[in-house]
């Protein structure tokens, strides 16, 4: 290196800026499990409009959820109730819309304001007490979990299931905006501009505002970001918000198509969405990572879900496949995060 | 350059473990097969579950003896969401034939729809008795709950209980509540009390201790009904425990082998058995004579239960749930 020649002025060869960037891993694992699935399950329907479908819908639903926690993740923290909300906010739409009659847009609102203040009350408890984000929100989606249990049973008298949701005033508008069929039948449903939507916004917010500065600043090192101003209070708060109401949104949509609420709905969400972060880039630690990544970590997901079933492989083998491709697409990430540390040199 | 190749190597690993895994699998399912049909069977219950592995292996031997391929699929939870996409996947593929359950009419309805609607014969299995003929489903094999809830409370009924627990191992299913509600229904009849109350079906201890917290709340209690089986081993447990062995009448839905050991020790008084086997055998034969002879059955729903394992059958039961096919 010349002495005129700063450090950032060194030559990076385009293929080697394009493999480290974050998401990196996660669209390579997405080309290879579809290439995969196409060879192996191509003539049994996976190529197919309706194959192609079924597994964007996965990714989809998934991605709503996965992109604002691979936010929250970035910014240094989990939170596990994301699961446990949507049974919750599910239910608070389909038990005022379906049983007491509201509309079932302000039954929505309702639900967007529930999510809005458990998620300013998970950011707040987490900065308050300084315990780890994992166990405060471990604590609020039990709670939520059997909030949403015991009310419902109260409300409706011994059910956990709570239908006819189409029912209710308004709801031709929600069908409209959240469970439209863009395909023919039931194919690729509205559910998928959603998920690209809010990757999109994720994508802005990263990249294109100093909110997103902030979220790297904040979790990369908290005391260091406080002390150069940025307010780690409020970002960390109002990635909480994000997640929770991501989570609303997938509970509206899921309400919207199935016409019905079931609490224990979106139970397990939280580890997959980490899961698909995780694929996608984001690192534990936090700091690292991005939204682009999150929405290929679920579309790899999805595609595995659906893939296997198209390849004719019983279910059993489902979780160790998973199990596999995560543990495949961290090493890949390890890799290219050295080869990224190595470029910057 | 040669850091690119450090960087495919863990891709061309990744896919050669995966065709493994496929290729390992796939052919176990395929193998034998002497009719060109490929069935798809979509569940609730994961193979894992005891009571899914009987009707799982009814899958399998039905489609050895038909010469057919059947393919098992269920979320590995109760996943409303997962199954309809599941459902969804399995229609993609056009198979010839498909079987399903349906815990849940409105989340999983749309889905069996589009598959009906695409020409694929469609049986449905274990529960959604109520709602198969409206979905266009060719047969229904299964129990329907309400009647075996029923069924139970009237044997219960009979034995002289007079208030009895109706314990619920995983609050949340519909078909779980139906048998509740026909349960006490039938108990009410002979003028006996019903309280329903749910315990955490995958934690035996926890059963246990919620279990005895509600038997000491309420002395007056005579009977308990479990819904299913896992809760049987903690509800023997805590009758020994609170001496009460004996005197409160114990039942439950479905078998297991604790179950079964406890009616053969005369702690439980009966299961009402809704015979998985069949559930699992019958719509792959069913199919089959479908596709190939276009012979349908004139019911509505197929009736497998509830037949009633007691002290008279289970010695018999027992050499059979060796097999797995009980």
């Amino acid at each position: 290196m010349s002495v005129t020649t700063g450090e950032r002025m060194v030559r990076v060869s385009p293929l080697r800026r394009l493999l480290v960037r974050p998401e990196m891993g996660a669209v390579a694992g997405s080309i290879v499990v579809w290439i995969f699935f196409a060879i192996v399950a191509g003539s049994s329907g996976f190529l197919s409009l309706r194959g192609t479908s079924s597994y964007l819908s996965v990714s989809a639903e998934l991605a709503i959820q996965a992109v604002p926690v691979a936010l929250l993740m970035i910014g240094g923290e989990f939170d596990l109730s994301v699961g446990s909300m949507v049974g919750a906010t599910g239910m608070i739409i389909a038990i005022l819309s379906a049983q007491y009659g509201w509309n079932i847009w302000a039954a929505m609102v309702a639900a967007l304001i529930f999510a809005v203040l458990v998620g300013m009350l998970n950011g707040y408890l987490v900065i308050r007490t300084g315990l780890p984000s994992f166990i405060v929100t471990l604590g609020t989606a039990y709670i939520l979990l059997g909030a949403t249990t015991g009310i419902t049973s109260i409300v409706t008298n011994g059910l956990t299931v709570v239908n006819a949701i189409d029912q209710a005033p308004g709801y031709s508008a929600a069908h409209a905006i959240f469970a439209t069929a863009l395909g023919g039948g039931q194919q690729f449903p509205i559910e998928i501009l959603w998920a690209l939507a809010l990757v999109a916004v994720a994508t802005w917010l990263l990249l294109g505002t100093s909110f997103g500065n902030w979220i790297f600043g904040v979790g990369g090192d908290a005391q260091a970001a406080r002390n150069t101003g940025v307010p780690v209070t409020r970002v960390k708060i109002l990635l909480f918000i994000g997640t929770a109401v991501s989570s609303c949104l997938l509970a509206i949509i899921l309400d919207v198509s199935f016409t019905n609420a079931d609490v224990l709905r979106g139970q397990g969400n939280e580890f997959y969405a980490i899961v698909a972060a995780v694929v996608g880039g984001v690192l534990l630690t936090g700091g690292y990572g991005s939204a682009i990544g999150a929405l290929f970590g679920a579309l790899a997901f999805g595609i595995v879900e659906e893939g296997i079933v198209f390849a004719g492989v019983n279910a059993e083998w489902y979780k160790a496949v998973i199990g596999l491709i995560l543990l495949l697409a961290v090493l890949l990430n390890s890799y290219v995060r050295k080869l990224a540390l190595e470029a910057r040199r | 350059m040669h850091r690119l190749y450090k960087f495919i190597v863990p891709i061309v690993l990744s896919l050669l473990i995966l065709s493994a895994c496929a290729g390992g699998t796939g052919s176990t399912s395929s193998g034998g097969t002497s009719r060109n049909l490929k069935f798809y069977v979509v569940t609730h219950g994961p193979s894992s579950d005891p009571f899914w592995s009987v009707i799982k292996k009814g899958v399998d031997q039905g489609a050895k003896d038909m010469g057919v391929q059947a393919i098992y699929e269920a979320p590995p939870t109760f996943d409303m969401v997962a199954m309809s996409h599941l459902i969804d996947s399995a229609v993609a593929a056009h198979p010839d034939g498909l079987v399903v359950s349906i815990p849940d009419p409105s989340a999983l309805g749309p889905s069996i729809k589009a598959a009906v609607t695409a020409g694929i014969p469609v049986i449905s299995i274990n529960a959604g008795a109520d709602v198969a003929k409206s979905l266009g489903i060719l047969v229904h094999i299964g129990q329907t709950e309400y009647q075996a809830g029923f069924a139970g409370g009237q044997k219960m009924g009979a034995a002289g209980v007079k208030h009895a627990l109706c314990v619920n191992q995983q609050v949340g299913v519909a078909t779980l509540e139906q048998r509740c509600k026909g349960f006490s229904d039938a108990m009410k009849q002979v003028g006996a009390t019903v309280k329903e109350i749910g315990v955490n079906g995958g934690n035996p201890t926890q059963t246990q201790q919620t279990l005895e917290a509600a038997l000491q709340h309420d002395p007056t209690i005579d009977g308990m009904l479990m819904l299913g089986p896992l809760g049987s081993l903690p509800a023997i447990k805590a009758l020994q425990d609170l001496n009460k062995a004996g005197q409160i009448k114990l039942a439950t839905f479905d078998l297991s082998s604790d179950v079964l050991q406890a009616i053969k020790a005369g702690q439980m008084l009966f299961a009402i058995d809704q015979q998985p086997y069949l559930q699992g055998y019958l719509p792959i034969v069913l199919l089959t004579l479908y596709k190939t002879n276009l012979n349908t059955i004139a019911n509505d729903v197929l009736q497998t239960g509830p037949s009633f394992v007691t002290a008279d059958n289970v010695a018999k039961v027992i050499q059979l749930t060796a097999q797995g096919t009980r």
